[in-house]
Parts: structure tokens; sequence; C-alpha cells
């Protein structure tokens, strides 16, 4: 692990990781469509703000604008050939910005999926990834990236491509994916898999954890599955503020800095180490999370009620662990699944 | 997998015993022998049309059952599409060719400021799994494209997708403008996307919010089977 990490959570007992970077952008002027990466050479100033903003409020750890960056997304604006600088440029801003801090500020380096399917009826090649990641990672380290951080991946097989590159570059990295799908990947893995997969890896990452995904709520059930698979590395917890509600023909999230602070307190307590917000999350409710870490001592293990009790109600009745008995799947199946 | 089940020799099996192997080889994603079967099929003379509800068509509803109710997941779905798909090529020329009916055409995107696709690539697939005609328009659509090829084709559904939160409120913009043209009751408008939910798409006035692929073909055959009972009415 990163020793900047290592000497955080050794004094404080949690890292206190950012907010949203989309939500946050927004708000200053990005339009939808455009790729936000591309406001690392356009508007370096706001970025800057970004970034700052995270520390201003009592981050320790802030990601970079570097989540669409990797080849396969920014194709999609023609800026394909752009992947390493994009990366680079947004590394170095942050680092800039943390260096100026007067308390150790990491910088982790943003890498988000490519967007595409890999696997057998998949368009993307386990080799092509792997370069993929690569150019980023690449990119992130030249602009002075601490650690990398893979997330909102959904796919076994691409964490797996991700794994490999952090290796070939011998990046420290962590990585997360979205639980967004009755508990699950949108792939279909369970936090326990998770947990076991993250084990078992060659190159396996220092942390891993949850991002985004449904609400609060679920992101904490899956930090517990994460706990109780036996995850034996730090878990990261980094959910959104809420859930998005159309209010007046915008878009607002409910989740409240009051609420994000309850939900902070309780990753803590369900076994979150790195603790940050996802989608809707503002400096304002990274200040009120940063506030309850600091004052309220870790306490005991939520159950999935209180969970629920506090934060609302789970998306789905189950998550694929534990011995809530999965519906079978049916009949004459020729080769399981 | 077990040796018996391996042992299966498909052109052995009666009509009443093929059927549901199509079903359970749909599930499993078996696409060669999907295809075998429905050679098997038009051999023994059922009509196109026929193989394709009763059997694929059937079948890809019970995957997309399962898929909504979280026992499958979207890499055993595409593989279900896959052999799906391996099927309908063997007999799409030979439902134009008898003159099946069609199941529905859709015309499909992402809406203006969204890139985000693999929500909308899954309903894509899902929808030409269940029979549907789809035109995909990509992503990053203004409201010309949609309704440019709305009247350019024959189409009997709109489907717009978004991911984020500050592009969603778009799909109202597409719609009201349906509405100003007075082209909004010919067409179905079904929407979709993870921060999406049944409130957005009432208050959007779109027909119906879709939670996911497999509620997207229910709703869209719903829509449809209505569409159809108007018309014979």
């Amino acid at each position: 692990m990163s020793n900047k990490i290592k000497k955080i959570i050794d004094r404080q007992g949690f890292v206190l990781a950012d907010g949203a970077t989309g939500t946050n952008l927004f708000n200053m002027g990005l339009m939808a469509g455009d790729a936000p990466e591309m406001w690392n050479v356009e508007h370096p100033d706001r970025i800057t703000k970004l970034y700052q903003g995270a520390i201003d409020a009592g981050s320790d750890l802030f990601l970079t604008n570097s989540f669409g960056g990797n080849a396969s997304r920014l194709k999609l604006h023609n800026a394909q050939s752009r992947a390493r600088e994009l990366s680079r440029i947004s590394a170095e801003i942050g680092r800039e910005v943390a260096d100026k801090c007067n308390r150790d500020i990491v910088v982790a380096g943003s890498i988000g999926p490519t967007g595409e399917i890999m696997g057998e009826v998949g368009t993307l090649t386990h080799e092509v990834a792997v370069e993929i990641f690569e150019e980023q990672a690449h990119g992130l380290l030249e602009g002075g990236a601490d650690v990398l951080w893979i997330e909102t991946f959904s796919a076994p097989e691409e964490y797996a491509a991700a794994s490999e590159a952090m290796e070939n570059v011998g990046a420290d990295w962590c990585g997360t994916m979205s639980f967004d799908t009755a508990g699950r990947t949108m792939m279909g893995m369970t936090s326990a898999d998770m947990a076991k997969m993250v084990t078992g890896m060659d190159y396996a990452p220092f942390a891993f954890g949850a991002n985004c995904g449904v609400g609060a709520s679920d992101l904490l059930r899956t930090v517990l599955g994460f706990s109780e698979a036996g995850a034996d590395r730090p878990i990261i917890a980094k959910g959104n503020a809420g859930i998005p509600k159309y209010v007046d023909g915008h878009i607002h999230y409910d989740g409240t800095p009051h609420v994000m602070a309850e939900y902070a307190l309780l990753a803590r307590n369900a076994g979150a180490t790195i603790i940050g917000g996802c989608c809707g999350t503002m400096p304002e409710h990274l200040a009120a999370m940063r506030e309850a870490l600091v004052s309220t001592p870790k306490g005991e293990k939520p159950s999935l009620d209180m969970i629920t009790a506090t934060m609302g109600a789970f998306s789905s009745d189950n998550d694929g662990t534990g011995d809530t008995p999965v519906k079978q799947p049916r009949r004459n199946r020729r080769r399981a699944h | 997998m077990s040796e018996e089940q391996d042992d299966i020799i498909l052109s052995e099996l009666s009509d009443d015993e093929l059927v549901p192997q199509i079903h359970d080889d749909l599930y499993d994603g078996m696409k060669e022998e999907i295809e075998e079967s429905v050679h098997i099929l038009l051999d023994r003379g059922w009509m196109p049309y026929d193989i394709l509800t009763k059997a694929l068509v059937e079948g890809m509803r019970i995957v997309g059952i399962d898929f909504r109710d979280g026992i499958l997941f979207v890499p055993e779905v595409l593989l279900a599409a896959n052999a799906m798909k391996g099927g309908m090529t063997i007999l799409k020329p030979l439902l134009a060719e008898t003159g099946a009916p069609r199941l529905g055409n859709m015309v499909i995107g992402t809406v203006k400021g969204d890139i985000h696709d693999i929500g909308k690539n899954l309903v894509t697939m899902m929808m030409e799994g269940a029979g549907f005609e789809v035109k995909d328009l990509g992503i990053n659509n203004p409201v010309e494209n949609y309704l440019d090829e709305l009247e350019a084709g024959e189409y009997d559904i709109l489907g717009m997708s978004a991911l984020l939160t500050t592009t969603m409120p778009y799909m109202k913009v597409v719609i009201d403008t349906m509405v100003e043209k007075g082209m909004r009751d010919d067409y179905v408008v079904l929407v979709g996307g993870a921060p999406l939910n049944e409130e957005f798409g009432k208050a959007i006035g779109a027909d119906a919010y879709c939670r996911d692929a497999a509620v997207a073909v229910e709703t869209a055959k719903e829509f449809m089977a209505t569409k159809h009972n108007q018309l014979s009415a």
C-alpha cells in the first residue's frame, strides 16, 4: 500500500476520499455530452477548483478528472489519440494542488471502464483492454498520481485486464465496482465474489470496494458483504448522495449532508476504511462526513435492519450472498453458468 | 454438465419435446443447437412464424423473466440473445416470404448529451431477441435524429435511453416536439436508464418507463398487442 495512505489510516483510522466529479463539473458549466477530460486542457482552473473543493472540505484523497480518459471512451469524442496526454495533465493538475496543501493528500488516478463488453460474445479482447488501461496508467503516473484507482467496473474480466495493466506499469492500485443490479454488478458479480476475486489476484489491489450503484443503503449492504466474505485488505465505500429525483425540470439528489454523514459512519462501522461519495456528493457533504467521522468513535457493525432504518430500503430483497435462498434456475440445462 | 444431457439428439425429439428443448437451449445460449432445431422444425413443415413465436420468442420470454428477477445477468442474456440471433438469421428471409405479421418496429438511441450506451445496447439485443426490428441510432441524439427516422420508416415504438441525470430531461424535449408536430399519438414512447423511474416517465409524457431490458420487451409486446386489437376491432 502507498505509504501516504498507510500513514493517514494509522493516524486517523480512515481515509476520507472525495465526492462527485461529474456533478461538480456540471455545476461549473460542463455541457452534457462533452468529455470532462477535455477540460484538463481547456479549463485547468476549473479542474483545480474541483480538486481544491474536496481538499478544503477535508478529503485526504481525490480522484483525477480522467474517468473517461481511456482510448475507448475518448473515441466517442474523436480524441482516442489523446488518452495518455489528457490523463497525464489531469494528474499534473492534481499533483500541483496536493503539493500546495500542508497535510498529506493522495492523488488517485481515476480509470473508468472502457464501455465495451468483454467475454464470449463481447467486442473487446483481453489483450486490447490491457493495452488501453496501460496507456492511461502511463499518463497518470507521468503526471504524478500517487496511486491508480479503477472505478465503476462491472465485469470481472475487465477488472482482471486492468490488474494486468497495473502490473505492467508497476502501479500501486485499488479498484471499485458498481453494484447496481439486484445487489450485484451488471454482469452478475456479488460482493462475496469480488472479495474472493481480489484476494486471488496475482497483482492484487491494496484496497477494493464499491462505488456509485443505486443508493446508500445498497452500497452499505455491499460493504457488509465484503466484510463477511473475510476481506483481507482495506474496503472502499463511495456511495451516491441519495437517489436522483426529478423536480421542476431539473435533477436533484435527495441525500443531504446530514444523510451522507450518517452514511459515512455506517460505512466505517460496516468495515470500510476508505470512505467517500459518488454522484451528487458536493464539498458540503464531504465536510459533514469528515466532521462525523472525526467526532464519532467507530461503532458496532450494523445489521441490515439498522441500515434500512437509517438510509431507506434496499433495491432488491437479497444481493446473492449469504444464506438467502436464491431462486433456482431452470431444469434440463446443458451448461452451468 | 452431465453425460446424459450431452447425449440429446435433437432430430430424435418429437415436436412436443423439441420446443421445450429449444427454450432450454436458448436459456443456455447454445447457438448451434438453436440453429439445428430451427432447421429441424422447418423440415417438419412448421411455419416460420410459428417457430419464431412458439419456440424462440417464448424461450427468450423465459430468459427475460429470470433476468428481471435477478437470476440471470447480462453475460447469460447476451449469450441467449446471440443464440436467438442465430435462429433469426435463418427465419428472417422466410418470414418475409410468407408474409408473417411483424411483431413491431422500434427506433432507439441515447439522448443528446448522453454517451453511455451499454443499457441501450442491451435493450436492442433483447428486443431483437424477442423478434422486433430495431433501428439503433447510437449515442448523443438530438431531437431531429429521432423524428427524421420515425418519419422515414414504418415504426411503432420510440425508445430513449439516458444514464445521466443531466441528460434525462432531454427526453421531454423530444416528446414535446412530437406533440407539437402532431405525431406523438402515432408511437409508443418507452424510456429507460439507471437514474429514471416511473414517476419521471409519467412527468415527461412517456407511455412507460422500463426498468430494464426485459421489462422493455414485455412492455413493447403489451403495447403491440393492444395496437393489434384496436386495428382488428
